[in-house]
């Protein structure tokens, strides 16, 4: 190890920085003294009045940093970054039926967005079609109702989906909604090989937090690692796992906790996917990550930069992995959903602006911002294209892409990117100590984690200790005027009357022995990925292929831990 | 009283009203009381004790739900901790039964300590004769994993049965501590973990010992309460120890002790509802300032409080 | 003594549930008892739940939009069961304009985004049990 600064220098700035403290500083406190209330981040994480090359006196440039593109990749996974090409401005956005959320996605591409986001309703996203009496008052409220091949074909209809790469926010029937993706496709007569895209598929953090799980964590394991095997055979440049601390974060979690624990699902599919006899140069380069911005700026630039050093060395280290393709975390950011006010709504916009800002120094790959609106309800169209010009006007005006990782170096950052790493490895040991991620879930030790955090942020708002513009202070009375989305009221009738029409006019037989198929397929040991694009060219729904899945893996229930 | 008579007739309101009516200490709880003592005796009272973690409410679901196949009603007390800070409590025993809450033939209530220890509620003996005359076939009782202090359990059920799991690493330590001592049914839950036919062949020894000294000899199941496997044995042992009860004249004891138990407490309780009562309250707080000026001690002023 | 008893439960499939929680926790902290129902709930369990619990008010988050389907047939199943006395309020993401119907539904109260703790336990004090 090399440190970046010689021993008399160090020296003598702690010599200087005394005699500051004492002289500069005390007098200056004595006529002005610091406030009361605590100097700390969006994550009760307390911090220095000053930083100085004494915080990150051991450094190793190398060790710490290296160059973009390269081992650890802490500046970045790319050479140029934003240089050559900014983030992928992705949106998530779907509600109500496939015709509505088709015409969303034209108008945001119309307005300059790079990349598509669908965001599921909760029957879909718990592998129920429209018509199940679980869907009962649910359908297309937060997303858009897949139950079919046909719903998936009229989602896309017009878009190239051979030119523009999708990411589909889908984890326990991950595998058949993405069958209904590749199916769409060749259905077009594009190859599989050619499309590119994101399925969540990051059924870990669903125990954890979302809680849009299916099945227990044993065959869901199975099923993720059969879209890697699938994947890197047949779609290449399909990113099989968005391994995600966003919902982790919304949750309540603090900003390590999102990033400790995103990291160990991450190393946990690793580990799955080798056990079962996986090359890891083979499927590690297209696992991807999904990260919060929160309005802490410096906290987050430090997480995105620790986890990609983390992640580095942990494949290089660990698993083994030779191909730096391997090692470099390639992630989205979504700013925090959680951190805006249903009060004055407009001021979200310079809440997402902030916390934008952080992701794009903090180096991300692809971002989604979040409307003004979405305390109150999915997001109207002028919404979201403000929220999306933010991000042109941070890639376009703001001058921040112009050099690669330029918060690089400073005191304050770099301690605190030491420090996420410290602690990150602090919570590795404890999920170790119990004996994995999985019977840590069990145990409900990551649900106690986000519990505790989530109470003592709001404990830390009610007790004024800490401000939220709009809410605890700056409030004002006046009702919040705000043009809301409107759904069409008729969209759940048609969605219905489709699928009973698919259900009559498809080739009975075909449909029948191709579940038969895929029940055998789940409960022996094959991969199952062609039998379920087979059930899905047969036009078997979502439904019912999750409920061949449900009867051989059963499904799980929340422990609720509080 | 109206309660009871809709209680006598299955109504579940009357029920959930009747047994806050006792655990609130409601003045028309004793009357209440009497009135269904009469009504009660018919119901196989089943006690579920073990650390936290191993997954008790699980149990209980499956359990109830193998007794439900065989159409016999169940009622459930399901009990957790009160905060001694703050005097609330959140009750999430629910949370592994939500399916059992739109059967007809199921009754469940979830209860804080209220400050009681033994790892019950005070209320559960009451909660447990409200649901017996309401017609329940068993009732479960599922006590807070307290540890060591569960022998409360005890003296308010006829079958008791503990529950570990594998990997806790406190098997010996729950010897010594002499919970074993309190099983009827031992039950090994999530059974497909490491170090399960270990603690099996621990049980089972504490079994063998056991039946040195009684007829009964406890069963060890193992079970994956959450797959539902191995249920379907301790509900067969549940009534097999019912039925010996009865048989090796055990059952008149347990009532006798049970009942002795359920005395005792309602003396107790008088008697401190006496002690603290009117005048004596003043009496009290005048005696403990003498004790804390060391003008007496608590032995004397204790006498001295209960006098006449 | 009476302890006010409140049920907090999470009807549809939206498994957000951080606001549940955190309330869960407060109006414990506050001294009461609180029955946590888990996720997924349909409005039978729920009244069922807060039946046999004989609470004084029934809590219900949903963040999916799929309150104004759930919530008013909750109340619509109390009342049916004889139990039209269980308060029942509403939190999540409910807009300003779903807040009337709600109350003409029979919801006693609606804790939008930004509610404060104290507000939800104040209001918990001045109207359970009566």
């Amino acid at each position: 190890m090399m440190a970046m600064y010689d021993k008399s220098k160090l020296d003598e700035i702690e010599k200087e920085l005394k005699r500051w403290e004492k002289e500069c500083l005390g007098r200056s406190i004595e006529t002005l003294p610091e406030r009361d209330r605590p100097f700390i981040t969006a994550s009760s994480v307390p911090i220095d009045r000053l930083y100085t090359p004494l915080d990150v006196k051991d450094w190793d440039y190398f060790e710490k940093l290296g160059f973009p593109g390269e081992y650890p990749f802490t500046r970045g996974v790319h050479p140029t970054m934003y240089r050559s090409r900014p983030w992928t401005m992705r949106m998530f956005s779907g509600f109500g039926t496939a015709e509505e959320t088709n015409e969303r996605y034209k108008y945001l591409m119309h307005h300059g967005e790079t990349g598509l986001s669908v965001a599921f309703d909760f029957p879909t996203l718990y592998g129920y079609d429209t018509d199940d009496p679980h869907s009962e008052g649910e359908f297309g409220k937060c997303g858009v109702a897949i139950s079919s091949l046909k719903d998936m074909e009229i989602l896309f209809a017009g878009i190239p989906v051979d030119k523009i790469s999708t990411s589909m926010t889908i984890n326990g029937p991950a595998p058949v909604v993405w069958g209904f993706y590749i199916s769409m496709a060749e259905n077009k007569g594009i190859r599989p090989d050619i499309i590119s895209g994101t399925i969540q598929n990051d059924i870990l953090k669903e125990y954890i937090a979302q809680k849009s799980f299916i099945f227990p964590p044993e065959p869901s394991m199975r099923l993720i690692v059969d879209t890697f095997e699938y994947g890197y055979k047949e779609l290449p440049r399909w990113n099989t796992v968005s391994i995600s601390g966003y919902h982790i974060r919304e949750a309540g979690s603090t900003a390590v906790q999102e990033l400790a624990f995103t990291l160990a699902d991450g190393l946990e599919y690793v580990r799955a996917a080798i056990e079962r006899g996986l090359d890891v140069d083979k499927f590690a380069p297209r696992l991807s990550f999904f990260f919060n911005a929160h309005n802490d700026l410096f906290e987050e630039i430090a997480k995105y930069r620790a986890a990609r050093r983390i992640w580095a060395r942990e494949m290089k280290e660990t698993f083994k992995a030779k191909d730096p393709r391997s090692w470099w975390m390639r992630f989205h950011t979504q700013t925090a959903g959680v951190s805006l006010t249903a009060q004055q709504p407009y001021n979200n916009i310079v809440r997402v602006t902030i916390q934008a800002l952080a992701a794009v120094l903090g180096g991300t790959q692809s971002l989604h911002t979040n409307s003004m609106d979405e305390a109150l309800a999915l997001p109207s169209k002028e919404a979201a294209r403000v929220a999306l010009r933010t991000q042109q006007i941070i890639a376009h005006e703001s001058g921040v892409t112009n050099t690669i990782d330029p918060l690089g170096g400073s005191y304050f950052l770099e301690y605190l990117t030491d420090y996420m790493e410290e602690e990150t490895y602090n919570y590795f040991d404890k999920i170790d100590s119990l004996g994995g991620v999985i019977p840590a879930i069990k145990k409900g030790f990551f649900q106690k984690e986000i519990a505790d955090s989530a109470y003592r942020y709001q404990k830390e708002i009610e007790e004024n200790k800490r401000t939220v513009v709009g809410i605890n202070d700056y409030a004002t009375e006046e009702p919040v005027k705000i043009e809301l989305l409107k759904m069409d009221p008729e969209g759940e009738r048609r969605q219905t009357g489709r699928l009973k029409k698919l259900r009559e006019s498809r080739d009975r037989k075909k449909y029948e022995s191709s579940l038969d198929r895929l029940r055998k397929a789940a409960e022996g040991d094959e991969n199952v990925m062609p039998a379920i694009k087979d059930a899905v060219h047969a036009y078997a729904t979502l439904g019912e292929i999750c409920g061949v899945f449900r009867e051989v893996f059963g499904e799980y229930k929340d422990l609720a831990i509080f | 009283m109206e309660l009871v008579e809709r209680l006598l007739n299955g109504d579940k309101r009357a029920a959930a009203k009747l047994i806050s009516l006792v655990e609130n200490e409601d003045r028309e709880a004793a009357e209440v009381l009497r009135e269904l003592y009469q009504h009660t005796g018919n119901t196989h009272i089943v006690g579920i004790t073990g650390p936290p973690g191993v997954g008790k409410s699980s149990l209980v679901y499956e359990l109830t739900k193998v007794l439900r196949k065989k159409g016999k009603k169940v009622g459930i007390v399901a009990i957790d901790p009160t905060s001694r800070f703050t005097g609330g409590a959140i009750l999430g025993d629910r949370i592994r039964m939500t399916e059992l809450s739109t059967d007809e033939g199921v009754f469940m209530r979830s209860m804080g300590t209220r400050g009681h220890h033994g790892g019950i509620a005070k209320a559960t003996t009451e909660a447990a004769i409200v649901l017996d005359a309401m017609g329940m076939d068993v009732v479960f009782v599922e006590t807070v994993g307290a540890g060591q202090s569960q022998s409360m359990i005890w003296e308010c059920v006829h079958t008791s049965i503990l529950v570990e799991m594998p990997g806790m690493g406190d098997e010996i330590q729950a010897l010594k501590a002499g919970i074993l001592e309190i099983g009827d049914i031992f039950v090994v839950n999530k059974g497909d973990m490491e170090g399960t036919d270990q603690l099996v062949k621990e049980l089972e020894s504490v079994a063998e010992y056991k039946a040195m000294e009684q007829e009964w000899k406890p069963p060890v199941h193992v079970t994956i309460a959450t797959e539902g496997k191995g249920t379907d044995e301790v509900v067969s042992s549940i009534e097999d120890h019912l039925e010996y009860l009865k048989e090796s004249g055990e059952y008149q004891k347990r009532e006798e002790e049970r009942t002795k138990g359920e005395f005792t407490r309602i003396v107790q309780d008088l008697l401190l509802k006496k002690a603290f009562a009117g005048e004596r309250s003043k009496k009290f707080d005048q005696l403990l300032k003498e004790i804390i000026e060391k003008k007496t001690d608590p032995f004397t002023a204790a006498e001295k409080l209960l006098e006449e | 003594m009476k302890k006010i008893r409140v049920l907090i439960a999470k009807p549809g499939l939206d498994g957000h549930d951080r606001g549940a929680k955190v309330v869960a926790r407060a109006l414990r902290d506050a001294g009461m008892e609180v029955i946590y129902t888990g996720l997924h709930q349909t409005p039978e369990m729920i009244v069922e739940a807060a039946i046999q619990e004989d609470v004084d008010v029934v809590g219900l988050s949903c963040l999916s939009g799929a309150h104004m389907t759930l919530f008013p047939r909750v109340v619509e199943l109390l009342r049916e069961k004889g139990a039209g006395d269980i308060l029942v309020t509403a939190g999540g993401i409910i807009p300003d304009e779903d807040v009337p119907k709600l109350k003409e539904a029979g919801i006693a109260a609606a804790f939008g985004p930004g509610t404060s703790l104290e507000e939800i336990i104040e209001f918990h004090k001045k109207n359970a049990g009566k």
